[in-house]
């Protein structure tokens, strides 16, 4: 169920349709698609330590998206990440700003 | 990946009041290629469609309260087109394997375009097909001027059609055609009057249904997108949209690209009228299409081959008011990312 809408089976994200062909459908390597979801988390975490946020996996079902005091959003794919990470942090989340794009670029804290 | 032939491929004629879309249906309906189609048509205008399978549309929208654009549906129009299924299903309407959508000349194509694939029931059934803009020869120069509905349809356009060619002086026609290919530098565009329109070229050839076929994904790029890089400057009418492509080196780690793309159009997906490209993503051998307007982006495909040598990651955007070096900065700090300590998950 698409968590923001309330919408059944509205939860598939343009995200998941593809990686590696397969590695999002049933039928394939279930070591495969872990492995996937972990790099998923990891590569996000990368973005989300600028906002003071940690992304992790739940039951390879789910993420949880966690402020470092402990509020916490749970997420489908990468389609709700923005909308749970501004809902927690109470400020927009933009990709062009200088600001934020400076720290990235730095890759410091 | 979901095999063409599951889905019925949805088809939206959209284009300013007057500019001919249902002149432009009536012609490809004639077409035999066309003969199982099914039209939706939310306006019955001057000109009499007859066709055997007509519905009409009553005008409304439901924006969820959750604030999520991506699920913005059109209630009525979801429901005009389950109905439409439902008979289908039961042997009460012919069966038709394409559904062409004929808008209002005021609709804003994208709320139409995320019906379609964000409706739980729909997406299983049907999928986008080529999106269609009418635009009139004369007076489309001041349309797109006043009216941004027009100038959106332009910018989300698979295909241009430049209608009543024949009433415009070639000047004027030809003005407008400079003006569509600055908004919208990769659709082809025929012009109604003078060129045969084959409705095989016009609605069928898409991606999706060509099975990715690289010819297609090519042609995006074969009109120099960034020919004209200060064009902004010589076009001083407010025209704040602009098309460019970037190009990257180097297979691109798929989350990461993911996490920018969602990250950009969460934000700024009102001012992302059109992005598509082909993407050389780490792990896959052939490229990867992408294709969103606006908050919506289409399933990606995997595409049969590289279109030609070059195997870089191109991208073509037609943005509203965003600059294209902080695009390009933003994509290249998130895809750098990717060069950092590798991770430590294993499963």
């Amino acid at each position: 169920m698409c968590a923001l809408c309330g919408v059944l089976g509205g939860a598939e994200h343009w995200t998941d349709a593809t990686v590696r062909p397969g590695v999002f459908t049933r039928n394939t390597d279930p070591v495969q698609r872990r492995r996937e979801r972990f790099n998923r988390v990891a590569n996000a975490g990368r973005v989300l330590r600028f906002y003071g946020l940690t992304l992790s996996d739940w039951q390879s079902a789910s993420f949880l998206l966690s402020t470092a005091t402990g509020k916490t959003e749970l997420v489908d794919n990468l389609g709700h990440l923005w909308v749970a990470a501004e809902k927690l942090l109470g400020r927009p989340c933009d990709p062009l700003d200088p600001a934020f794009l400076g720290r990235l670029e730095a890759g410091g804290d | 990946m979901t095999e063409a032939a599951d889905f019925t491929p949805v088809n939206l004629v959209t284009g300013f009041l007057g500019s001919g879309k249902t002149t432009l249906l009536q012609r490809l309906l004639a077409d035999p290629a066309l003969g199982d189609t099914a039209v939706l048509i939310n306006e019955f205008g001057e000109v009499g469609l007859d066709h055997h399978l007509l519905e009409r549309i009553d005008d409304t929208m439901v924006l969820l309260q959750s604030g999520c654009l991506c699920c913005t549906i059109r209630g009525e129009l979801s429901q005009s087109i389950k109905d439409l299924h439902s008979k289908r299903e039961r042997g009460l309407v012919p069966n038709f394997r394409r559904l062409v959508i004929e808008s209002t000349g005021l609709a804003d194509p994208f709320p139409i375009l995320s019906t379609v694939q964000a409706d739980p029931v729909l997406k299983h059934h049907f999928r986008l097909g080529n999106v269609i803009t009418t635009v009139d020869a004369v007076n489309g120069a001041v349309q797109l001027a006043r009216q941004p509905e027009c100038t959106k349809q332009v910018a989300v356009a698979d295909r241009l059609v430049l209608t009543k060619t024949d009433l415009a002086d070639s000047e004027t026609a030809d003005a407008l055609v400079a003006r569509l290919r600055r908004l919208n530098p990769s659709a082809p565009l025929w012009r109604a009057a003078e060129d045969r329109l084959d409705a095989e070229a016009l609605l069928s050839h898409d991606l999706f249904a060509l099975g990715g076929k690289s010819v297609l994904a090519q042609r995006w790029f074969a009109q120099e997108v960034d020919a004209h890089p200060h064009a902004h400057d010589r076009n001083r009418h407010g025209d704040s949209i602009r098309a460019f492509s970037l190009v990257f080196d180097g297979p691109l780690d798929w989350t990461l690209f993911g996490l920018w793309l969602t990250m950009l159009l969460h934000r700024h997906g009102n001012a992302v009228l059109r992005v598509k490209g082909i993407l050389n993503v780490e792990g896959s051998p052939t490229p990867v299409a992408v294709h969103g307007v606006q908050h919506l982006v289409h399933p990606p495909i995997h595409m049969a081959a590289w279109p030609d040598g070059d195997r870089r990651s191109r991208l073509v955007f037609i943005v509203e008011g965003l600059e294209r070096r902080v695009i390009e900065r933003s994509l290249a700090a998130f895809l750098a990312l990717g060069a950092q300590a590798p991770t430590s998950a294993v499963a």
